[in-house]
């Protein structure tokens, strides 16, 4: 089985993340970057999957060069190549521009399954695995908490808000997956050494027959028109517990009549 | 004034209180129009739509609509943006109405906003991102605006509308039959509201100490009819499970009152809650970070103070 699994490199978010004031994207030199949290389970799930059912998992991610630390933590993790697709044209890409381009990616290297987080911590619109489905014309396995493959036939157990869905499908398919599907393994000394002799294909714009005008900052769907630092919540009212702490808590309560 | 479509949520024919709050705001931008999409369609649900604004109500009722994943919603939406041209369409900023958004952006060759938490004049939307400490204000600049609004950024306000019910008859392409769901599993989570629309929600993290002690967070949560949430150390700690976990890499929540019990404050906790209106916070360490946005904080022992704050509230009903 082919499997593509999409990884995105994010701001950490234990730092102070800005955007920059020229063009209101976000300021990536500013900040350190890590690997996507629900993109670790995405590799983990890819890993798995290859090791029961055979074949190879290559990592896709686009972004800019530094973007490669990224591609090396899958890579020590266990899969076997990468592709990044790395271009200046494509920065500032909103979801639309992001999920064109990674569907025309797709297509070049082709794939039995692609398989990513269900959102970033940077953006967090959520979007992206529907949006690539829509392109790719694939069925859209979203939101995993479980995935199966048994020969070409796939099902997952959907998270929804009662409980979950059990969906089936036929590949190929884009599945994205959620917290806790599984436990990401950490890359052993060995993987991490390994990692720096197995292949990065680094392609450009037109490598991935993607058409410069539909995609980076001149191209998005939409424009921040301003924005600013959030202003500190008003300092609110902390009082120690001396036997009445929860009395106190209902008085609050009742004066912004909630009870 | 021209028509802004308002995706309708609906569970075993109720519709849920987001689709009233989209329809007051929907009504404050132009004509709400509500599509309900998928069975379960009666005359009370369009008395429902039309109390709160809908002029009209588009209904495309068949099961073929939720038998599969997300796909055939936006194919329905794509169909009235290409018939009606409204000016928006608003969907409510769940993780599947975001889905249902971002396909029906590529669909429609148009712009997308998720989480929005306010929606002005030009369809202008605010978002809070990076974990609440930057407030944006942005808009959709090519094709029909997609807005995914979230739960609880506006009281819903009743002022009739037409409720002009028209069918939609569609059937779902070969395409959007791809994801078939066979089953539904409705997890056990009693009478209390659901975490991501809940007006109130009490959450418990770390200092609750064991899955057993979730009883206090529920009583609390009982007592004053809200959702109960979890931090992500108490999901990790298998106390709570964890679709009901709040924060970077599990549910957003934005509801009117916030109470926060034994949960420092992580930033991972904080970008799931920030944007509550207010937060009430109870933690035994004072230099817990939570209490930087608290509006109301009690330094205290979890185990003495909600236990009593659950007394209180029944006392005073």
């Amino acid at each position: 089985m082919n499997i593509v699994v999409c990884v995105k490199q994010v701001p950490d978010t234990a730092t102070e993340r800005k955007l920059r004031s020229d063009d209101k994207t976000l300021d990536r030199d500013a900040v350190d970057g890590v690997v996507n949290e629900l993109d670790e389970y995405a590799v983990e799930e890819a890993l798995r999957l290859k090791e029961a059912h055979g074949g190879e998992v290559t990592v896709l991610t686009m972004g800019p060069a530094k973007a490669t630390e990224t591609i090396r933590k899958a890579l020590a993790m266990g899969a076997d190549k990468a592709v990044h697709l790395s271009d200046d044209a494509l920065h500032g890409s909103d979801a639309l521009s992001t999920s064109y381009a990674m569907a025309q990616a797709l297509k070049k290297i082709g794939f039995d399954l692609v398989i990513l987080g269900s959102e970033s911590t940077d953006a967090r619109t959520g979007v992206l695995a529907a949006m690539l489905a829509e392109r790719l014309g694939t069925p859209q396995l979203t939101l995993a908490r479980k995935v199966e493959v048994n020969g070409s036939a796939i099902a997952i157990e959907r998270i929804t808000d009662y409980g979950f869905d059990k969906v089936e499908a036929t590949l190929p398919a884009v599945v994205s997956v959620v917290e806790k599907i599984n436990e990401p393994r950490y890359p052993s000394f060995k993987g991490i050494m390994a990692a720096k002799k197995k292949p990065v294909e680094t392609l450009g714009i037109a490598d991935a027959s993607v058409d410069g005008s539909a995609v980076g900052l001149a191209a998005a769907y939409s424009e921040v028109a301003e924005f600013a630092a959030a202003p500190p919540r008003a300092a609110g009212t902390v009082v120690k517990d001396e036997g009445d702490g929860g009395v106190k808590a209902a008085d609050f309560l009742a004066s912004k009549k909630f009870i | 004034m021209s028509e802004i479509l308002v995706l309708v949520e609906h569970v075993d024919g109720e519709v849920k209180k987001v689709t009233l709050e989209l329809l007051t705001l929907a009504r404050t931008l132009g004509e709400a129009s509500a599509v309900w999409a998928g069975p379960g369609y009666s005359e009370a649900a369009k008395a429902k739509l039309a109390e709160y604004g809908a002029d009209k109500v588009y209904v495309a009722d068949s099961d073929e609509i939720v038998n599969y994943v997300v796909a055939p919603k936006a194919e329905l939406l794509a169909k009235l943006v290409g018939d009606k041209s409204p000016a928006a369409v608003l969907v409510a900023a769940t993780t599947e109405g975001k889905e249902v958004a971002g396909r029906l952006a590529v669909k429609t060759d148009s712009g997308v906003i998720t989480d929005a938490v306010g929606l002005g004049e030009g369809f202008v939307a605010d978002q809070s991102i990076f974990g609440g400490g930057v407030n944006v204000r942005s808009r959709v600049t090519k094709g029909t605006p997609i807005v995914a609004v979230r739960p609880n950024s506006t009281a819903p306000v009743a002022a009739a509308g037409a409720g002009a019910e028209e069918k939609v008859e569609v059937a779902p392409s070969d395409a959007a039959r791809a994801a078939k769901i066979v089953e539904r599993v409705k997890e056990e989570k009693g009478a209390r509201p659901e975490l991501t629309e809940a007006a109130i929600v009490v959450s418990g993290g770390r200092g609750v100490g064991s899955a057993e002690n979730f009883a206090i967070i529920e009583k609390l949560a009982d007592s004053i009819g809200a959702a109960v949430g979890a931090s992500r150390a108490a999901t990790d700690a298998k106390w709570y499970p964890h679709q009901f976990q709040v924060g970077q890499t599990g549910k957003t929540v934005s509801p009117q009152l916030y109470i926060a019990a034994g949960i420092s404050g992580a930033i991972q906790h904080r970008a799931g809650m920030q944007t509550s209106k207010t937060i009430i916070v109870i933690n035994k360490d004072p230099e817990a970070p939570i209490f930087e946005i608290a509006d109301f904080g009690v330094v205290g022992d979890l185990f003495q103070v909600v236990p009593q704050l659950t007394e209180e509230i029944e006392k005073r009903k």
